[in-house]
Order: C-alpha cells, then structure tokens, then sequence
C-alpha cells in the first residue's frame, strides 16, 4: 500500500470540507473492496475520508413505503433486520448472500453502490426495485444511477448518504455466485409492483447491471415462472472472462429470472 | 503518523501509527498479539479474523485507524492456558486443528456464529458460516464438531454466570 493521509469527519459536513480540501480523495466506507485494491496498488489515494465515524450514515427505518437504509449500514445490518425482513424479505437474503460473515460484518450498501462492480449484488435491487440513491447534494433515480464497469453519476466530491427502497408487493434476487469469491456469475433480480415488474441482471452485462425488458413485459402479462421459460437472452451484451462465457450467462440469466420468479 | 486509541481485550491502548497500517500488523507488530495470523492477506482465508464491537472482522481488510475508539477482541482475550474457553476446549478435544494456523481466526469465527445464530446451531449452517475461513489441513469434519460442542459450551458457560 502507498502512503496516504487519512481524515475521519465526525460529521457530513466536515466530510464535505475534507473532500473540497483534498481533490482526488477517496472515500472508505467498509474498505472491502478498496483496502485490497489498495493492498494490490491499484488504488492509490493521496487522502481517505473515512466514513466510519459519522453516525448518522448508519441505520434502517421504514417510511412512506420505503425502506430507507444508510449508506454506512453493512450487509450484516441489512440481512438481521426485523424491518427488512418484514417488508422486503428478498433484500435481506440478497444482503445475506454477498462475500462471507466477516466481509459482511464491514462492507456496506453505500459502498457496494457507488463502487459499481459489475458482480456486485445490491446494484441489481437498486435497479429492480427503482430505489433513490441520495446524496449530500442531491436524489438520484436508479435509472440515471448506473453508468457502466465500475461507475457511476456521483461526482467526485459527492457522498451517498442513504438510498430509499420502494416496498414492491414482491421482491426476489436469484444469483448463480461464483464459488470461490461469492460474486455474481449471473445474479438477476425480480420486482413486483403497483407500476409494474421491473428485471435487472447483474454479474453479466458487459457493461454492468441492466434491465431485461423483454423479461418485464413477458411478467407484467403473468407473473409466473412459465411466462419466461424459452425467453431468448441476448448474449451479445454480455461478458466473456475466464469464469464463464457469455453463451453461459445468457442460459444462467433464464435459470436465475426463472428462480427469482419463483 | 496518526495517533489511535482502542481498547484490546479489556486494555486501552494510545499509539502513533502510520495511517496504512492493518489493524492485523498493529495487534501483531505494535502489541505483540501474534496470536492473530496473516494467511492469504487478501481477504479470503480467515486467519485474521478478531472481533471489533463484537463481530468478526477480517484485520487484514481493516485500517487500525478505522478502529479508533473500539473494543477488539483477539484470540489471546478470551480464555487463559489454565482455564480456555469453551470453543477453544472443543477444538482441543475434537482434534480440529493440524498444523494450527487457521484456528485462531476458526474459534473467533466459531465464537461469533454462536453469538449470533444461538448455541443450537447445526452443521449445515456451521458449515455455510465458515465460507470465509479455509482450513488447508483438516477437510473441516473436526472443525464443524468443535463448533458444535463449543455451542453447547458456550451456552453452559453462559447459564453458569446467569
């Protein structure tokens, strides 16, 4: 790891100061993904915020038929919660499912969203479940969100505060992980909704997660796992690498919408 | 040099660090906790796992000034030579170890499993729990009945002082 210098703000606002302070900052949420990248020198920030000491990143409330969770909140917060479980099971067994117990004792939603990977799981619930990512400076639909391999809208001094999921009637992730590291091979994800039914598939697309139209209009007729048995999946977005061939993650997308649908 | 304070196993401790160093190389380098292995170093394998507030931690995927003002718990805090814990007695008894170097993080991720899943535990989800601790030695068979009989230890253990 480089050297760098290192600020821990007690407060949104000085996290804010921090950032202005110190173009090119990095900011730490959970560090599960940037240490190691750090580690490997792939990273390598002259300055880290570290989000660990604002506590009011942290947290989960239900609110106007949303679940609002806080960016610092990590996926073991998420996956015990009463309030999760009661409304959006499905979110629960997604955070449930990323990395191992330990990882999931640090990592965090926020971090998880504005890295963007495109194995990461909670991208697909954002997208499938039309959540608002909200900032320190503004609200950004989930739509807008996503923008490509490892990027996103969020500007360089902008810091997620909190991201609101919709209550869907139902709400399912299926995910084919990768067995050695847990990541998406294939992970699709299933909402259902007043507005309609809303697909999106991570782990595959080469250019990160998406939305399977194809698969929305299909259950949006009948909402049943028959509805998309035989749907084409086109494998001409996806990627090819050495855990799977696009041909594979086109097959696995049909398996794993099947599975979300139940 | 940024100046930390936490406490570790019931001790407060102050020190200058440089702000990349790991809390593993700080309990093991600055305190002298070797107890707490580095194996893969990448975040797979386990064999730093301590538990900070409470819940198991890869310390090799933690900066020890994120650690500022926390309670860690290292396998040197939780039993003694002349008295073990009871997740440590389990691994003796059941032979679940071989070569020893997984089991520290083992007993502190054995440790937090039953402190959040109840000491009635089974062995498919002691066996899912342990996804993120590898043992090149032993096939696990040994490590998951130590699990078991730690439960049970550890909710007689808790009985004991109620």
């Amino acid at each position: 790891m480089y050297a760098f210098d290192y600020r821990r703000p007690h407060s949104l606002n000085e996290a804010d100061l921090a950032l202005k302070a110190h173009p090119g900052a990095k900011l730490l949420a959970g560090g599960q993904t940037l240490i190691p990248a750090m580690k490997l020198r792939l990273a390598e920030p002259g300055q880290v915020v570290d989000l660990g000491g604002i506590g009011d990143l942290k947290g989960i409330t239900q609110k106007d038929g949303a679940i609002r969770i806080g960016a610092m909140t990590t996926h073991a917060a998420v996956a015990e919660s009463t309030v999760v479980a009661a409304a959006l099971p499905g979110l629960a067994a997604l955070a449930a499912g990323i990395g191992d117990p330990h990882v999931r004792n640090r990592g965090t939603i926020g971090g998880s969203v504005a890295n963007n990977d495109p194995g990461a799981d909670y991208p697909a619930a954002v997208l499938a479940l039309g959540a608002t990512v909200h900032t320190s400076k503004r609200a950004i639909g989930a739509d807008q969100f996503f923008n490509g391999l490892f990027s996103t809208v969020l500007e360089e001094s902008e810091i997620i505060t909190h991201i609101d999921f919709p209550v869907a009637e139902r709400f399912a992730y299926a995910k084919f992980a990768n067995p050695a590291s847990r990541y998406a091979l294939v992970g699709v994800a299933v909402a259902k909704s007043k507005s309609g039914v809303r697909v999106a598939v991570t782990g595959a697309g080469a250019s990160g997660v998406y939305r399977l139209p194809q698969a929305e209009t299909a259950l949006a007729a009948s909402f049943s796992a028959k509805a998309v048995d035989g749907l084409k999946i086109d494998a001409s977005n996806l990627m090819s690498d050495i855990h799977a061939e696009a041909d594979y993650r086109a097959h696995l997308i049909g398996v794993m919408l099947r599975r979300a649908v139940g | 040099m940024s100046s930390v304070t936490l406490t570790v196993n019931g001790r407060t401790v102050t020190a200058d660090v440089d702000p990349r160093t790991l809390l593993v190389d700080f309990l093991r380098t600055n305190l002298r906790l070797t107890g707490t292995h580095v194996g893969c170093d990448t975040s797979q394998c386990g064999a730093c796992v301590v538990h900070v507030d409470g819940r198991a931690i890869k310390s090799c995927t933690t900066l020890a000034l994120s650690c500022a003002g926390s309670q860690v718990t290292t396998i040197e805090g939780i039993g003694t030579a002349a008295k073990l814990h009871p997740m440590q007695e389990a691994f003796r008894e059941h032979h679940a170890l071989q070569c020893g170097f997984c089991t520290p993080g083992m007993i502190m991720a054995g440790i937090d499993l039953v402190n959040r899943k109840g000491a009635k535990v089974d062995e498919h989800t002691i066996r899912e729990e342990l996804e993120g601790n590898i043992c090149r030695c032993t096939g696990y068979h040994n490590i998951v009945r130590a699990i078991e009989t730690g439960a049970a230890g550890m909710a007689a253990m808790k009985q004991a002082a109620e």
